[in-house]
């Protein structure tokens, strides 16, 4: 009786139920596609995303459905190109996010003490500053670029990681399946690793989707703050700033501003749906009938 | 287990000990929150000053033009004059001895001190937030308890894909979408800043436009205000709407499922007595953790919001002060946001501990 037979059905097990959820399937359509559009950006654009060569501020239309904007660029060449310049360094970050602190999270449940301490502690004090305002300072300190304001946002996005998956480490760490493998001589890492992991990746995981919608929310909001990506850029944060400058003519802020819209809705829905699926206190009121 | 301890000593010294040690839960606990409080708020001067002085921009290039940058005696006079000069950790205890006395630095961007600037400023960004966050909880805890009340119907799934879009909003393009719209085409909402120029503004009393109108009684600004607050408010307070109509539901159906839930409707209570007596009462005090959370959203929202809206705010001041390293300015907005977050889920977390005892014993 090593593991809990609970321990095994995790994330996966549960998967199919959720795919049967129309915002789901919605979703993970919608977020496929964006991931599509980043991939293959060059083959889909009409025209090169950099160059000021159509007319400005022309209107939505054939020729540019979208627009262009004031140097007379393509908005819609700009607005896919953009799905390359976001969606990987979001997903990106919100990896690091999860390694980071996911695994100070680990140490502070599993090892207690000095550990936990220490790093709840500074987790409690990023967690003490609004996001953006933190984000913003570390941003503006570290000076206006995209790589920084990633930075940025790893610093203020990686708590959340540590106090859910210290709080899933507590749950599971005196129970016998942990304390039998201790006995049996696993070292703590191994222990971490074969029995303390499965037990906390579902959540973690859940956690991570609807994260992608945030981190991009921070992301694009340093851009438009003008701590972020760098103006020629096709940023889509940056491209709703620019739009600002030009209020009359509303395509050149309404599109990026929709794809933006478009991507966190599309990882809100999947999460929102895995979070369903999984929270057992949710799945245990669907067996009570309402008022 | 204090009882315990004393029941071991002497009578007659018993009952005191019980008093002071074991019959006030609720103080002992406000103690520990207030003392983490103190601590933390430390902690902010902390992180505050070390992430603007331990970093690569240096704000001797951001507020120096080109020729000054070029005379050594230009840029050391403008060091020694904002105490550059001198090692990390004086400059800290400097800084910290001066905050102790309301003193924040003079902001190198506007030459005045930063205090006089944060209190010019924070008043208009309190009065945005604080208007964002009572519409959020009276429409965001109704959709909740409507979405839970029906769930999986209809209003459930509509108010989910709702919620579900007004969290995926990014707050700056709304922003510029509702003054586009509003203002700028159906020209049915006032435009930018916070009262109509032509009527003026109310005496400052509070800060407060929408007060200080009520106080000297001035109903034209008032309105006027209102008008202008509207706008700024709903496109910040969508998000947290959309984050406390789900919280809500999850509370809500968390305790429908309860047994005191299910022997009240077993003892045949009408509905409305049983969600209001019976559920919303246990259902809403996790949610005023979550508010409380919330205000740090509107906090951040309104960095994003007040540019668009020309609101002169904490939010304004953040942005510029942050763009151009102007380090005092950056250090007394973290501060102060970071202050007033605090403060605000200290007196949610006491409100807790007064409605909920079983959180005083964690």
């Amino acid at each position: 009786m090593k593991r809990d037979p609970l321990a095994r059905k995790g994330l996966l097990g549960r998967l199919p139920e959720a795919w049967r959820q129309p915002l789901a399937v919605v979703g993970g359509v919608v977020a496929v596609a964006w991931l599509v559009v980043a991939l293959a950006a060059p083959l889909l654009a009409p025209h090169d995303p950099l160059a000021q060569e159509l007319p400005r501020l022309a209107p939505p239309g054939p020729g540019h459905w979208f627009g262009t904007d004031q140097l007379g660029r393509d908005i819609l060449s700009r607005v896919l190109y953009g799905a390359r310049v976001s969606i990987p360094l979001t997903l990106l970050l919100v990896v690091l996010s999860v390694l980071i602190g996911g695994l100070l999270g680990a140490c502070a449940g599993y090892f207690g003490r000095w550990a936990d301490e220490t790093i709840m502690r500074v987790a409690d004090l990023v967690f003490a500053f609004p996001t953006v305002i933190l984000a913003m300072v570390v941003a503006a300190a570290l000076g206006a670029s995209l790589v920084n304001a990633v930075l940025a946002v790893l610093v203020v996005a990686w708590p959340a990681y540590a106090r859910v998956t210290r709080g899933l480490v507590l749950g599971v760490r005196e129970r016998e399946f942990v304390l039998s493998g201790r006995l049996l001589g696993f070292s703590a890492w191994r222990s971490l690793r074969v029995d303390v992991l499965p037990n906390v990746t579902g959540p973690v995981l859940v956690l991570a989707t609807l994260d992608i919608g945030t981190a991009l929310l921070l992301l694009s909001g340093l851009s438009f703050l003008g701590l972020g990506a760098k103006p020629p850029s096709p940023e889509w944060g940056a491209m709703v700033a620019g739009g600002v400058e030009v209020f009359d003519s509303w395509w050149v802020a309404t599109f990026p501003g929709l794809a933006i819209l478009t991507v966190v809705l599309a990882f809100n829905f999947l999460g929102d749906t895995l979070r369903d699926a999984l929270d057992p206190r949710t799945a245990r009121a669907i067996k009570e009938r309402a008022l | 287990m204090s009882a315990m301890t004393s029941a071991k000593e002497t009578a007659d010294a018993a009952p005191r000990v019980r008093r002071r040690r074991g019959a006030h839960p609720l103080a002992r606990f406000l103690f520990r929150r207030i003392l983490t409080a103190v601590l933390l708020a430390w902690g902010i001067t902390l992180v505050t000053f070390v992430l603007t002085n331990l970093v690569p921009g240096d704000p001797v290039t951001a507020n120096l033009g080109q020729r000054a940058l070029g005379d050594p005696a230009i840029v050391a006079q403008w060091r020694a004059e904002h105490g550059l000069d001198k090692p990390l950790w004086e400059q800290y205890a400097l800084h910290l001895g001066g905050l102790v006395q309301g003193d924040f630095g003079v902001s190198q961007q506007s030459h005045r001190p930063v205090a006089e600037d944060l209190a010019q400023f924070v008043p208009a960004t309190l009065e945005l937030a604080g208007a964002a966050i009572a519409v959020s909880l009276v429409l965001g805890v109704a959709f909740g308890v409507v979405a839970a009340l029906r769930r999986d119907r209809l209003p459930d799934h509509v108010l989910r894909v709702l919620s579900l879009i007004g969290i995926s909003v990014p707050t700056f393009w709304l922003a510029l979408v509702a003054f586009y719209v509003f203002f700028y085409r159906l020209q049915i909402t006032p435009g930018s800043g916070r009262v109509d120029p032509a009527i003026g503004e109310a005496p400052a009393v509070t800060g407060l436009q929408t007060v200080d109108a009520l106080i000297a009684g001035r109903w034209d600004v008032f309105v006027s205000a209102v008008g202008h607050l509207i706008t700024p408010a709903l496109v910040l307070a969508l998000y947290t709407i959309g984050l406390l109509t789900r919280f809500t539901r999850s509370a809500v159906l968390e305790v429908l499922g309860q047994d005191y839930v299910r022997a009240a409707r077993a003892k045949g209570l009408p509905g409305r007595v049983i969600l209001f007596r019976y559920v919303l009462r246990s259902a809403l005090v996790p949610v005023i953790t979550v508010a409380g959370l919330a205000f740090g959203s509107l906090l951040s929202g309104t960095v994003l919001v007040e540019a668009i809206f020309a609101w002169p705010g904490i939010g304004q001041y953040a942005y510029k002060s942050a763009t151009t390293l102007d380090l005092p300015a950056v250090m007394g907005v973290g501060l102060v946001v970071g202050v007033v977050y605090l403060v605000i889920n200290l007196i949610v977390d006491v409100l807790y501990g007064v409605i909920d005892p079983r959180v005083r014993l964690q």
